[in-house]
């Protein structure tokens, strides 16, 4: 198992590599940095070489990109657009998409894994076509859409929800947000747990525990349960990455300021050092989280062994 | 996930099913449209009154397809989107780009039945004219991962070694970027007004994806018998590949295709929706749910038809991928 892990961690470091790579090109072809420093009017040459000397853009992009990722393992981000540090942009605006995806996720796992192994087990019957259709439907709608259905029912048509979230972000106010970044993955979370419930209520494995005479219960949560969550965790594992992505539509949406807002924030002002430096945080988070999936595995399905 | 498997007649007798199988090798993704259905010239034998040859994977899932009700529906919205996006003025003679500031917001009217957007443009008008965008960002968009996907997914699962290795790491980066995310970053700097950039984005972030599965069906196809056989007779790597693996591998991967077609189509939206997708004059439906947005308290036409033909345009393409899944897939037989 610690050999794994570390064999895993070490792969990671060129996946790392090559995606802050080419985030690093990407955001250097956004545009120059130091014009949007100058606001409307042109740069008075002197500041621009100055400011330029001073972000290191006088330097070639690949020694650029040392320095940067030098400085990222010193904890320094460098400083955004508005001469905050982007490390206190961060402490700011991960906890509030840290709950937001966190109770995204809470949704997925309740109501999507609920949802799925009723329906699975109650295969061809009313329910199981009724609940199939509503995740197709909740699939073709897209979230942005959604949000703002809601918004307008909710809490402009009807005034049970605030309709846009105040700068706490407290979690009852990151209910409806939450549950509309997850709409969609939570179909497909009911639809792959529907599937894989209804693949293996005919394994072998659940036809010996009936035969032994164990209560349904006991077959369904300890035998079948835990043989049908291993692709439905892989699912929500790899939705992690998508969900803090997504997260840039929701907060739009609901005026939430968290790392969506800074991104879409640092873009408009073309401020590499917001946009890298978010990136970077969020690649990471993504590759952990693959990593605890791949571990989970051999908690859910004892036959897998990580040498 | 639907697991790859071999057509029994093709193993048996290989001449049976490669004339079509060559071509499905070569554009597995342009057979996505057709792949189930005509042009199976080998099925037709086995299905023969009296012959006893078991029918070819093709064959049954075109005659499930027919039969499924939900197939036949989204094949005829699909079909009625395709003519619409190429011939829009069949049923919307007028111009999406005239507008007159006088209707600006009004409700239906007399030959406008959707209303008015602020600009006071037919909201009707610019919902037929917005689906060429998304058919066309869709489709390509499909077509192009489809065959970047199975190509590089393919060669890596059947070359292995370094190769697979290489691939499933350069997979990994573009998995590591969320695909909003980097909508945002990579597209942000185009100026470009027609739909190829976002086409080009979406094939260069999707086929990883479609790469995964067309790698491990790959993997699982060459282990078969019949292509130690073939390799035993001394057929080369491209013979193997294309007459014995490539047909039997490609089932998952138009799956996979046509269910990311719809998602895609979603995506665009999404991201024109963004301001970094498709941009005006283009007539998108993103574009047009994003300007309406703002106005929702006032005029929520404007923002319930084109999210509207959207939903369906989506829902259509996710309900044929399920369908294909389900007859390509015997597991659920």
């Amino acid at each position: 198992m610690g050999r794994y892990v570390i064999r895993r961690l070490l792969q990671m470091i060129p996946v790392f590599a090559g995606t802050t790579v080419l985030i690093f090109v990407m955001v250097y072809a956004l545009g120059d940095p130091v014009q949007a420093r100058c606001g409307d009017r042109a740069c008075d040459p002197a500041t621009a070489a100055q400011i330029r000397h001073d972000l290191y853009l006088d330097h070639p992009l690949w020694q650029q990109y040392l320095r940067y990722m030098g400085q990222i393992f010193r904890g320094d981000f460098g400083v955004a657009w508005n001469g905050r540090p982007v490390t206190e942009l961060l402490a700011s605006a991960l906890p509030v998409t840290l709950r937001l995806t966190v109770l995204a996720i809470l949704f997925e796992i309740v109501i999507g894994i609920t949802l799925g192994v009723l329906t699975g087990l109650r295969r061809g019957r009313p329910a199981d076509t009724a609940t199939l259709l509503g995740t197709l439907l909740v699939i073709s709608v897209p979230t942005f859409v959604t949000g703002y259905v809601l918004q307008y029912l909710l809490g402009v048509k009807w005034n049970l929800i605030a309709p846009s979230v105040s700068s706490e972000a407290r979690f009852d106010e990151l209910i409806v947000p939450a549950l509309v970044l997850a709409l969609t993955s939570l179909a497909y979370v009911t639809r792959l747990s529907r599937t894989s419930v209804v693949e293996n209520i005919r394994a072998d494995y659940v036809r010996t525990a009936v035969a032994k005479g164990l209560p349904r219960r006991r077959v369904i949560t300890r035998h079948l349960l835990r043989n049908s969550l291993i692709p439905v965790v892989t699912f929500i594992g790899t939705d992690i990455g998508a969900l803090m992505g997504g997260a840039i539509v929701t907060e739009r949406i609901f005026n939430i300021h968290g790392v969506g807002y800074q991104l879409y924030q640092g873009i408009l002002r073309l401020d590499s050092a917001t946009v890298v430096g978010f990136v970077t945080i969020l690649v990471i988070v993504f590759l952990l989280a693959n990593l605890l999936v791949d571990l989970l595995y051999a908690v859910l399905d004892p036959r897998i062994r990580y040498a | 996930m639907p697991e790859p498997r071999n057509h029994p007649d093709e193993a048996v007798e290989p001449a049976g099913g490669t004339g079509a199988a060559m071509g499905l090798g070569q554009d597995e993704a342009r057979s996505l449209e057709r792949a189930p259905g005509p042009g199976r010239a080998p099925a037709v034998p086995a299905d023969r009154p009296g012959a006893d040859r078991p029918h070819s994977l093709w064959s049954d899932a075109w005659r499930d397809l027919r039969r499924n009700p939900v197939f036949v529906i989204a094949a005829l919205v699909i079909l009625f989107l395709v003519v619409i996006s190429v011939w829009p003025r069949l049923i919307a003679p007028g111009n999406p780009l005239s507008c007159n500031l006088d209707n600006s917001q009004q409700g239906s009217a007399p030959g406008h039945p959707f209303g008015f957007d602020t600009q006071g443009c037919d909201v009707y008008t610019r919902v037929v004219h917005g689906a060429r965008a998304s058919v066309t960002v869709g489709v390509c968009a499909t077509v192009g991962a489809a065959l970047l996907g199975a190509l590089l997914g393919g060669l890596a699962g059947y070359h292995g070694s370094w190769a697979d290795a290489v691939l499933s790491r350069v997979s990994d980066i573009f998995f590591g970027i969320p695909i909003v995310l980097g909508g945002l970053v990579f597209l942000s700097v185009v100026t470009s007004t027609t739909v190829w950039p976002v086409v080009g984005f979406i094939v260069l972030l999707g086929w990883p994806q479609i790469g995964r599965i067309a790698r491990g069906s790959v993997i699982t196809a060459k282990q078969n018998d019949y292509v130690q056989a073939a390799r035993a007779l001394g057929a080369g790597n491209t013979r193997v590949l294309l007459r014995h693996i490539a047909p039997n591998a490609v089932a998952p991967v138009i799956v996979v295709a046509t269910i990311a077609l719809g998602t895609y189509i979603s995506l665009e939206a999404t991201l024109s929706y963004l301001g970094v997708g498709l941009k005006p004059p283009t007539v998108s439906w993103g574009i047009d749910i994003s300007q309406a947005s703002t106005q929702i308290r006032n005029a929520p036409h404007m923002l319930l038809w084109p999210a509207g033909a959207l939903s369906v345009t989506v829902l259509a393409f996710i309900m044929l991928g399920d369908a294909v899944r389900d007859a390509l897939d015997p597991k659920l037989r």
